[in-house]
């Protein structure tokens, strides 16, 4: 058992000193942190200064109603058009025809020097528009007509509460439907790059004949072990320090999602949604299974990659056989799409319980909710698969040792495997 | 305590197109130096994997210990592959501490050997290099050192000597040397001679997946020795062969010795020494008649042609 923290000690040390991985390390959160504030910095340098548009108003109602804001400042003005169009100091000048009210269709025009952003445009439109709706209405000389429109103003959201918990439970269909992807594609990713790792790992070894000096001191199933376990490792740092610099990174950001902040305006699906991820229980439920799961998931992936990598002699015959083991993966992924729509269907049931799709499965089916009973089931049926695949995994490799220059029948095989 | 640590028995081994080892059995007595030797392609490096539990036999059993050998007498076995394998990206000092400690050893006692080794093989100041940047010669002294650190009782070297100078040969022969005079038992494969002559006491040779020839070097020597013969005479060589073919011995002219004498290598076959002598002394006029040692490449070279 000493030598199997060796092994992990080795394979995590290697893995975590490598230039490649100290630069991946620090290089993707910045990625990350530049793609998610790139909007707002596009903004922030993408704003011009203060247009100011000079209004010719020729219905003389309009103008006075117009508002600016940080980009767009109007300007009533009286002079004749030609005049402001010969002063170059001028940027743009909104003529309002006199039918305008009557005749809003084409009423307007904006004559700009330079091209005019999409969103100007969109809001002197809206401001143009707004104007005109509030003259109409005016014209109808309804008392109050202002209080009576806040008054009958409706924001509606449906709250789906499961009654056939014990807890009635809140949940968003609609975050639970975020999560359960986003969850989906990270394990995803996290099986493909790490467990590849062990794959290629073993078959360098097997390529510089180190193993033959490690196989005399350890075990194939210690071996297997501790590759796994310290790839795993290396990946649990990498995701850690990703999650400390992009959360670091992003504090800024955040509170302006919260749902004080957020204001009467926001979506109320979405204020819903941070209501739910605020409710303590439902993050600890939703945590624990999802981090079983995607350990589990994790484990299951990287012991079979391993077995690939036992059972060949180069990484280019590696290749085709991983191919077919991220179908089921991809079984897993198609199969939650379909899950969410029917989180409790026939479907949703055995992708869930047998043990090649069930993390890709149970994380899409986790935000809404499952019995303990199938949680407890496809647990321990994803770690019982995960021990079965190390140890087959064990024998293959110790198979794949004894085959130097020789292609083994079966009943070789099986004389090898039983060869203490 | 007995005095065999290992023993081989009929061990066959067949891969596709060939058949690696076809009955071989093989004696190592403790603390002596094993040397197994054969042409490339005989079946050396197959039977060590054997040995050391890295490949399993089609048919025979191996005894180490005087019990059949499993998975776990391999702590006891050090073992030096002729394929050289060290992590490449990993510095010399902690890769040997590596697999000091993966042998057992803790992190101090390992740290401690290795630096004595490393003064001892002069190769004090790689203990931060990578192993990638060392060359072939340089990395195969680090792994002597790895193979042999925890002081197993069975050492096997597959071809030691290959990529060494001639000065790193000679350090490695006198660690070899000294390992057994500490009591480690060593076998090793190898194609050099010379080096089986220095240290060797027991051989075996394998030509064609058989074992032709195995035995003390001594004895072996002493064995080939009984044939051959060298003969300085006065005479006629016509008639030195006329006596040579009548009573079943080769006569092969040698050239003539510094007093002007003829020589004449003489190996016996069929004939009767004593006989042959007094047979020469009536035909030409012995000057001496002396036995020759066979260097172990004769002996190499004249039991595979045999066995051809």
């Amino acid at each position: 058992m000493n030598n199997l923290g060796l092994v992990i000690e080795r394979e995590y040390l290697e893995r975590v000193k490598r230039k490649s991985f100290i630069i991946t390390t620090l290089v993707v959160p910045i990625v990350m942190i530049a793609l998610m504030a790139a909007p707002t910095l596009f903004m922030i340098f993408g704003k011009s200064d203060e247009k100011v548009v000079q209004v010719v108003d020729n219905t003389g109602q309009i103008a006075s109603r117009l508002q600016g804001n940080e980009e767009i400042k109007f300007v009533a003005s009286t002079a004749p058009v030609d005049t402001l169009r010969a002063n170059d100091d001028i940027e743009a000048i909104l003529i309002i025809n006199a039918d305008a009210i009557t005749n809003p269709g084409k009423s307007s025009t904006l004559l700009s020097r330079g091209s005019v952003p999409l969103m100007t445009d969109t809001y002197i439109t809206d401001q143009i528009k707004k104007a005109i709706e509030d003259i109409r209405l005016e014209s109808y000389n309804i008392e109050g007509i202002h209080e009576i429109l806040d008054s009958i103003k409706a924001n509606v959201t449906l709250s789906t509460v499961r009654i056939d918990k014990e807890e009635a439970t809140e949940t968003s269909s609609g975050l639970s439907y975020v999560m359960s992807m986003i969850m989906d594609l990270m394990l995803y990713m996290f099986i493909l790059i790490y467990g590849q790792m062990v794959m290629t790992s073993i078959i360098e070894e097997k390529n510089n004949r180190v193993l033959e000096i490690v196989v005399s001191s350890v075990s194939p199933f210690q071996l297997m072990m501790g590759k796994i376990a310290g790839v795993g490792l290396t990946a649990i740092t990498q995701i850690l320090i990703w999650a400390l610099i992009i959360g670091a990174g992003s504090a800024v950001a955040v509170p302006f999602l919260t749902p004080d902040t957020l204001g009467a305006d926001a979506p109320q699906e979405l204020v819903a949604a941070m209501t739910q991820v605020t409710d303590a229980g439902f993050l600890i439920e939703l945590f624990i299974t999802t981090v079983l799961f995607f350990i589990g998931g994790f484990l299951l992936y990287a012991s079979i990659y391993a077995a690939i990598g036992s059972a060949v002699s180069n990484v280019q015959d590696a290749s085709q056989l991983s191919t077919i083991a991220t179908l089921p993966i991809i079984i897993g992924i198609v199969g939650s799409m379909s899950i969410m729509n029917n989180p409790d269907g026939g479907l949703a049931f055995w992708l869930s319980i047998i043990p090649l799709t069930s993390p890709m499965a149970m994380m899409a089916r986790v935000p809404y909710g499952v019995p303990v009973w199938e949680l407890a089931l496809s647990i321990v049926l994803l770690y019982a698969t995960f021990v079965f695949m190390i140890w087959l995994c064990a024998k293959i490799y110790r198979v794949g040792i004894f085959m130097y220059g020789k292609k083994p029948t079966l009943t070789e095989i099986i004389k090898w495997a039983r060869y203490k | 305590m007995n005095d065999t640590i290992l023993t081989a028995e009929h061990i066959t081994k067949r891969f596709a197109n060939h058949t690696a080892l076809d009955d071989v059995s093989i004696e190592v007595p403790r603390g002596k130096v094993y040397g197994l030797l054969g042409p490339n392609g005989a079946g050396k490096t197959t039977l060590i994997r054997i040995i050391n539990h890295i490949t399993a036999p089609d048919l025979g059993t191996v005894t180490f210990n005087g019990h059949r050998l499993t998975a776990a007498d391999v702590v006891n076995i050090g073992y030096l592959p002729e394929e050289r394998g060290l992590y490449k990206k990993m510095k010399v000092g902690e890769q040997a501490l590596f697999f000091a400690r993966l042998k057992g050893l803790s992190r101090a006692e390992a740290t401690s050997r290795l630096k004595e080794w490393f003064e001892r093989m002069e190769i004090s100041d790689w203990w931060d290099k990578k192993v990638e940047e060392l060359s072939k010669g340089m990395a195969q002294k680090v792994q002597f050192i790895v193979t042999v650190l925890h002081r197993p009782e069975l050492l096997i070297f597959d071809e030691p000597f290959s990529g060494f100078d001639p000065i790193n040969a000679g350090i490695l022969k006198r660690e070899i040397l000294k390992l057994r005079d500490e009591g480690s038992t060593i076998i090793f494969s190898t194609h050099n001679m010379e080096s089986v002559e220095e240290l060797c006491d027991n051989i075996t040779l394998i030509n064609k997946s058989r074992n032709i020839l195995s035995g003390a070097v001594s004895d072996i020597r002493e064995q080939y020795a009984d044939k051959e013969y060298r003969l300085i005479y006065k005479g006629d060589p016509a008639r030195l062969f006329e006596t040579t073919d009548a009573l079943g011995a080769k006569a092969e002219i040698l050239p003539d010795d510094k007093f002007g004498n003829r020589t004449a290598a003489i190996i016996l076959d069929t004939a009767e020494k004593r006989r042959l002598i007094s047979g020469l002394n009536e035909t030409v006029d012995i000057v001496g008649f002396e036995r020759v040692l066979p260097s172990m490449d004769n002996i190499f070279i004249s039991a595979v042609k045999n066995n051809g």
